[in-house]
């Protein structure tokens, strides 16, 4: 591991300022989501905190604006930065939980389908054909209006959304790895099929798995912030940085813009953080543009 | 073969069919072939690519993938019918009475796992020894091979050795689990020549010392005259020739092994050419009426388009496929090729 730390990974990370100044804002974020509702002024859901008489102030910098209250405040007069920092990590939470289970499921199936081949592959394939021919926003739509809202709904739909990737990916790697002849040896030495799978094949099909997690994360909390922009996505009383947007866009024309922005904007942050990150990722690990 | 008829043989291959079902139709990859090993004796299964040699050293281990299947005949061990035995038999035999040793040494080893891990895995499902015995096992199996510093090596990674010291911690992990036969195929073809007569030397001790049987599956003559002591040579899926490897390295009464053995280049005999096989080996799909050898064999006659010919006795222990053996002097067939 110590030998990995001063390889070329690190030395190409140290050089590379996208990548540094993507995964500071990585680390931000996962700051945020670890101890956010500590540092955060107020909690922005306990209704006891709230006060309407602060309702709409504006920013602190602008006039009119409370210190208290550093982005300004909403209608219901909760503090925008409190609840930035709760929604964030909802939203956070909700794209690495989805990309998890995505991943764990399209891996599974992508493993199979490549090892097994035949008509578990067609099958599974075929599955995953018909699900890249609808956009993924259909599909989450469809799913949210016929089993309703929650975080659970949303976790389903994304995952539905997302597995097929990996299950396409893995599989490709499947069928070049059961070629070579360490997956022989291993049938050759008796093993049983699923520990050829899980110990032999998997460790060598993980590596362009690691970009697409990274970057889906990213897909997934677009995804949710616009199902939940659309009502359809997380519940009210655990509102993600799209819920926020929603519950000011109501009001943005009005020139009351800091309820929607703000969270726009940590949106566009975190997003941006990861795709940077995912780019070096990507070029590193990618052995063809070495 | 005297002691091999002495002893009971460790393995009975009789009338092996293997055949792949294509859209073309069967692919008879292995078309009634037949051997016995008895134990401790070390065979060589020779011919071209496309012979069917491979296809022999996975129909051993039941490791014939779809569309092929083992249309008939007899694979015994040790008086066991394995080409009838259920999956699950199978894999007990895969590893601890047959392991196998291939190729190529860059790809037959997981490039994600330590020698160690590797190694380990095939004493857990094999044997009973717990951690510490296995670990001792495969320090001692690793040193037997010519690694040094083999506790330290436990923990290194493939791509850390090089393609000799891989195809020797190949052998390692194939003589783990003491089988009482192994199938190395093409075991020396990938690596370099200085390093190719070192394994196969290793090999050679190391088995001597087990006292397993091998088959060395090759297309290279020269690699098996040294340590084989008898030898089945393939074309087509069929058996043309078999016979002590001595006798069939010296004065083969196939023509297809005379022309094998003269195709190995002798550096006494400063030829200006070497000699080779006229043609190539014809799709197995579409052979040839007869003998499938016929169309570049230069002796074939009008019966050998019509009658294909089976295995018997030419000369002293020699069995070949042909209908006009050399069975004459070697100087007249020289002469007659000259």
């Amino acid at each position: 591991m110590n030998q990995l730390l001063a390889s070329q990974f690190v030395y190409n990370y140290r050089r590379n300022v996208s990548a540094i100044a993507g995964s500071a804002i990585i680390l931000v974020c996962v700051l945020i989501v670890l101890f956010g509702p500590l540092v955060a002024p107020q909690n922005p859901y306990d209704l006891t905190q709230l006060n309407l008489l602060d309702s709409y102030k504006p920013p602190a910098w602008i006039d009119g604006g409370d210190p208290r209250f550093p982005l300004g405040t909403d209608g219901q007069g909760r503090d925008v930065l409190s609840a930035i920092l709760y929604g964030t990590r909802v939203s956070a939470l909700i794209g690495i939980a989805a990309m998890l289970t995505a991943c764990a499921i399209g891996t599974t199936l992508g493993l199979l389908a490549g090892f097994y081949g035949g008509r578990l592959d067609a099958f599974i394939m075929r599955v995953a054909d018909i699900q890249l021919s609808f956009p993924s926003m259909l599909i989450a739509l469809f799913l949210m209006s016929a089993f309703g809202t929650g975080i659970d709904k949303v976790l389903i739909a994304l995952t539905l959304v997302g597995w097929v990737v990996y299950a396409r990916t893995v599989r490709g790697s499947t069928l070049g790895e059961i070629q070579k002849e360490y997956v022989q040896a291993a049938r050759v030495a008796g093993l049983r099929d699923g520990k050829i799978i899980r110990r032999h094949v998997l460790p060598n099909v993980l590596t362009p798995l690691i970009v697409i997690a990274t970057v889906q994360v990213g897909t997934f909390i677009l995804i949710e912030a616009s199902l939940s922009f659309l009502g359809v996505g997380v519940p009210i009383t655990q509102p993600s940085l799209g819920l926020l947007i929603k519950n000011g866009f109501d009001v943005l024309f009005s020139g009351l813009w800091w309820t929607s922005v703000f969270p726009g904007l940590m949106i566009m942050a975190m997003v941006f953080g990861i795709n940077l990150f995912g780019d070096f990722l990507r070029d590193e690990l990618n052995p063809r543009l070495k | 073969m005297d002691h091999a008829k002495a002893t009971a043989p460790l393995l009975d291959v009789r009338d092996l069919r293997t055949y792949f079902h294509t859209f073309s139709g069967p692919v008879k990859a292995v078309d009634g072939v037949s051997f016995t090993l008895a134990p401790g004796e070390v065979m060589g299964l020779v011919g071209e690519s496309g012979g069917g040699k491979s296809v022999v050293g996975f129909s051993l281990l039941g490791l014939i993938d779809p569309p092929g299947k083992i249309e008939g005949g007899a694979i015994r061990l040790g008086g066991e019918d394995i080409a009838r035995a259920s999956e699950e038999r199978l894999r007990r035999i895969r590893g601890r009475e047959i392991a196998m040793i291939f190729q190529d040494p860059m790809t037959s080893l997981n490039p994600v796992r330590t020698i160690g891990a590797q190694m380990d895995e095939m004493l857990r499902l094999h044997t009973d020894l717990d951690e510490g015995a296995r670990k001792a096992r495969c320090i001692a199996m690793l040193e037997s091979v010519g690694i040094s510093r083999a506790a330290e090596r436990l923990k290194a990674y493939p791509h850390q050795f090089s393609g000799g010291m891989r195809q020797r911690v190949v052998i390692a992990i194939a003589l783990l689990a003491s089988p009482r036969l192994i199938v190395a195929d093409e075991p020396t073809t990938a690596l370099d020549v200085t390093i190719q007569s070192q394994i196969l030397k290793l090999m050679r001790k190391r088995i001597a010392e087990t006292g397993a049987a091998m088959i060395l599956v090759t297309h290279d003559l020269a690699v098996v005259s040294e340590m084989v002591d008898k030898i089945v040579v393939l074309y087509c899926g069929k058996v043309v020739e078999t016979g002590p490897a001595r006798e069939v390295i010296a004065d083969p009464s196939h023509p297809y092994t005379r022309g094998l053995v003269d195709s190995i280049p002798n550096p006494k005999d400063r030829k200006p050419r070497l000699a080779q096989i006229p043609g190539a080996v014809p799709d197995i799909r579409d052979l040839p009426s007869g003998c499938s050898f016929r169309p570049r064999c230069p002796r074939a006659k009008a019966r050998c388009a019509e009658v294909s010919p089976t295995l018997a006795p030419t000369r002293g222990a020699l069995q070949a496929a042909c209908h006009f053996p050399l069975v004459e002097d070697v100087a007249l067939t020289g002469g007659a090729r000259a």
